[in-house]
């Protein structure tokens, strides 16, 4: 019960503010740390619950984009329409990964997810009606009241898809389908031989996590106006994912929530007072530094502080 | 489309030159991730920093393939480090190691691109030999020098690691601890320093592999991404552990890119590595070869 | 009387290696049944065919009259095949009773209140019910072993299969894990045991069957294996 009232508050919180006269940059880039929020709940759900580690969140997430530029061109679809499309392909594509690679060990469905990830960038590359390698230049709708501007917009949207992906995480965790995982994690012939149906429930994760990634997609060409098939298919993406909730904790739906607030506001501030190659290297770097040094992430060095100053 | 049997002669004579190429770049993780079980996704990246150094001691005055080789020591280290890093913050706790050894390789190669972006720009580098930019001409089809350079390095080499692991002492201790470590700790061999030692091996191997692909073409930082897919497609198609079935993997997708390459043009190319690569994991994942 | 489990045939191969050839067992419903052979002779091949984590290539395997050799592991669980890991891998984020919980809610269908007295249950009957909440990590080697067979037990199985469960135990622990499996056979359980401790199995067991190098090369009560030349010669050499 606590945390629906925290999630009405939030959301009410968020609406006032992109009706207030906060500066438009603030919700420029909350948009971007509220993409990564859902990106990286939803990488969690198949990577933190169940051990099976995804690079390529750009294929689900980039897809999603597409397909809501396809609807936007060709049928002047809602962003609504757009979202439940982005959602559609990211569950479709997650099934089929899974399906094909969920049987083998974790490493073979991460090298599979990179492929994924180039092959959707090459097929984009080869589509004129997209734009191709050059991308295209989209023009926004109106913004619609009482929303001052798109972006404002956007932003409350991309907040409620990310109450939307926490409580779905929050629900897979605490339900039997999360203990399940976790079992399959933790052993995977043990859960097997006690009754886990493992490929279902890894194909289940799979499908929620690609749908959650590609629903998060399809609002970023009305964020930029552009779409092109590099930065949409982007590795960045995929490293981005998984260290936020590796540097948050990947045990409980609160990790990926912090490490997307920490270190998508990192990110942020790095790009825009220093480089974007910096940006990329401090996300390797914390990465690597918390995977080494921390593996149960912030929520971990929480406990183990807590503990010790009782 | 363009299609001629002169031009798709052409194109597989060329692909075999590239698929012996990709067999020697991939014969690395062939022992790291074939026969060690290093999730080394990082591979590629070591790979072109080795293309990196190349440059820099080639600008020495160095031939190319020299700088490779006089790399191999240094890199064969920095492999034998990295392992015992690895080793001891992961593999030994066992339990959750797959997902953080993942992230850990993962994190590490973006490390090293962005490293290298740092040091060098995003803007291509190559290098200056006699044989590269050039062609033999042989009858009507042409074959650019480098690629026959790179060609013969790379049959060397493959040979050279697979009469190693097949025959010396230390090479076979290798595949043994790849197939049964509990029966080579009974037989009084460490299995850590037999790993560690191979893993240098595979890095070392690296450097050289490295110079190879700035003499076949120029290279980015951010080069390591393709060459992800087209080293693990290798690697998985030959089958995990096996050294020969490497070269004929290699052979199957320099062919096959090779061939796309002339009839659907270059933005297709890229794409034929991973592609193959989902395919044989879908259908065969034991590859063709494996154990 | 029909058998519980019938091993036909059975065959597997890695690669060029044959692990199993041909084996065929019965296994009566309510037996004690002894599986013994020295390293690599097959034992735990054969029962990771039987518990489904292996596909065997020849033969078929029969359970309670249904023929379970394409089923998944899960599936075969749920029909009441349970088994113990030789070495201990228990659910090591979880408690031991959570660990429980996971065959209670997958394979009895239990909810979790119901799991969890009905896993405090079990515990109580083998001694581990003070660690209910502790983790693996700070469990003793017997009481890894004893969360191994709970755990199995959890999925009210009509076969437990114990790989081994006694490895490396005392005396006293190898006597405890005895009787828990003597209990779980007089509640009507039928059990496999896999063991090299030779007192223990031939304690336990009412019928015994060897494997070397993949082939069953003598089957009877425990005291008639015992004095077998063919097992002498396969434990000790020629």
């Amino acid at each position: 019960m606590k945390y629906w009232i925290s999630v009405a508050v939030l959301l009410i919180v968020a609406f006032a503010a992109a009706l207030s006269g906060v500066n438009e940059y603030f919700f420029y880039a909350g948009y971007i740390v509220l993409t990564f929020v859902v990106l990286a709940t939803a990488w969690n759900i198949l990577g933190g619950y169940a051990g099976y580690v995804n690079f390529g969140t750009g294929a689900f997430f980039g897809f999603g984009s597409y397909a809501a530029v396809v609807l936007f061109k060709a049928l002047g679809a809602p962003l609504i329409v757009q979202i439940a499309a982005g959602a559609a392909i990211g569950a479709a594509l997650g099934f089929g990964v899974g399906i094909m690679t969920l049987r083998l060990r974790g490493i073979f469905f991460a090298i599979a997810t990179v492929a994924i990830l180039f092959i959707a960038e090459t097929l984009m590359v080869n589509w004129r009606y997209v734009g191709g390698a050059t991308g295209l230049q989209l023009l926004r709708p109106e913004a619609t009241a009482p929303f001052g501007s798109y972006t404002r917009m956007l932003f409350v949207v991309m907040t409620l898809l990310a109450v939307i992906a926490v409580s779905v995480a929050r629900y897979i965790q605490t339900s039997w389908i999360g203990r399940g995982l976790r079992a399959i994690r933790d052993s995977e012939e043990a859960a097997e031989c006690s009754g886990v149906p493992t490929l279902r429930l890894k194909l289940i994760a799979c499908v929620v996590s690609g749908a959650l990634m590609g629903a998060a997609g399809a609002p970023m060409p009305m964020y930029l106006s552009f779409i092109e098939p590099a930065s949409s298919f982007s590795l960045n993406w995929g490293v981005s994912a998984l260290a936020m909730p590796m540097i948050g904790g990947t045990g409980h739906w609160i990790g990926p929530v912090i490490g997307a607030l920490l270190l998508g506001s990192v990110q942020q501030i790095v790009t825009v007072t220093i480089s974007n190659e910096i940006n990329v290297l401090v996300v390797g770097v914390l990465l690597v530094l918390f995977v080494v040094l921390a593996p149960d992430g912030v929520i971990g060095l929480f406990k183990r502080w807590t503990r010790s100053s009782r | 489309m363009i299609f001629s049997f002169d031009l798709l002669f052409e194109a597989v004579l060329f692909g075999v030159l590239l698929g012996c190429f990709y067999a020697a770049v991939s014969i690395g993780l062939s022992v790291s991730f074939g026969l060690l079980d290093v999730p080394h996704v990082a591979h590629p990246a070591l790979m072109v920093l080795g293309s990196y150094c190349t440059f820099i001691v080639a600008g020495w005055g160095l031939d190319p393939i020299v700088a490779g080789v006089v790399l191999m020591p240094v890199f064969f280290v920095l492999g034998v480090l990295i392992y015992r890093f690895y080793y001891e913050t992961f593999e030994k706790r066992g339990t959750e190691a797959g997902v953080r050894g993942l992230a850990f390789f993962f994190g590490l190669a973006f490390i090293i691109e962005v490293g290298l972006i740092l040091v060098f720009g995003v803007d291509q580098r190559t290098v200056q030999a006699p044989y590269i930019g050039s062609s033999l001409a042989l009858g009507e089809y042409r074959l650019p020098y480098r690629m026959l350079v790179a060609f013969g390095v790379a049959l060397c080499l493959t040979v050279v690691l697979t009469l190693y692991l097949s025959k010396t002492f230390t090479g076979r201790a290798i595949k043994a601890v790849a197939q049964d470590e509990p029966a080579l700790r009974l037989m009084g061999a460490n299995p850590v320093r037999i790993k560690q030692w191979a893993f240098g091996i595979a890095t070392g191997v690296s450097a050289l592999a490295g110079a190879m692909l700035i003499i076949v073409g120029p290279v980015e930082p951010a080069l390591d991404r393709l060459y992800i897919g087209r080293t693990f497609c290798v690697v998985v198609l030959a089958g995990l552990g096996s050294m020969t079935g490497t070269l004929g993997a290699g052979l199957i997708l320099g062919i096959s890119e090779s061939i796309v390459l002339m009839m659907f043009g270059a933005s297709w190319a890229p794409a034929v590595a991973f592609g193959l690569l989902l395919v044989v994991l879908g259908i065969r994942p034991q590859g063709l070869f494996g154990r | 009387m029909d058998a519980l489990l019938q091993v036909k045939q059975v065959s597997k191969h890695f690669g060029g290696f044959t692990a199993l050839s041909e084996v065929s067992i019965d296994i009566a419903p309510g037996e004690r049944f002894g599986l013994i052979g020295p390293n690599g002779s097959g034992k735990t091949t054969l029962i990771n065919c039987i518990s489904g984590l292996l596909r065997n290539e020849g033969g078929e395997i029969v359970f309670e009259g249904r023929k379970i050799t394409r089923l998944a592991p899960f599936q075969r669980t749920r029909l009441g095949i349970a088994r113990s890991f030789q070495v201990p891998r228990p659910f090591h984020t979880m408690s031991v009773l959570e660990n429980l919980l996971v065959p209670s809610a997958y394979v009895a269908h239990l909810k979790d209140s119901e799991g969890e007295a009905r896993g405090m249950e079990i515990l109580k009957s083998i001694g581990l019910a003070d660690k209910a909440q502790a983790f693996a990590s700070q469990l003793s080697q017997v009481e890894l072993r004893k969360l191994e067979l709970a755990r199995a037990m959890a999925a009210k199985p009509r076969l437990l299969i114990s790989d081994e469960a006694m490895a490396g135990l005392s005396g006293s622990e190898v006597d405890e894990i005895l009787k828990i499996l003597f209990d779980l056979n007089e509640k009507g359980i039928t059990i496999v045991m896999i063991e090299h401790i030779m007192q223990a199995v031939m304690r336990f067991s009412q019928r015994v069957v060897c494997l070397d190098a993949g082939r069953i090369i003598c089957e009877g009560t425990p005291a008639s294996i015992v004095k077998n030349a063919d097992v002498q010669k396969a434990y000790l050499g020629a």
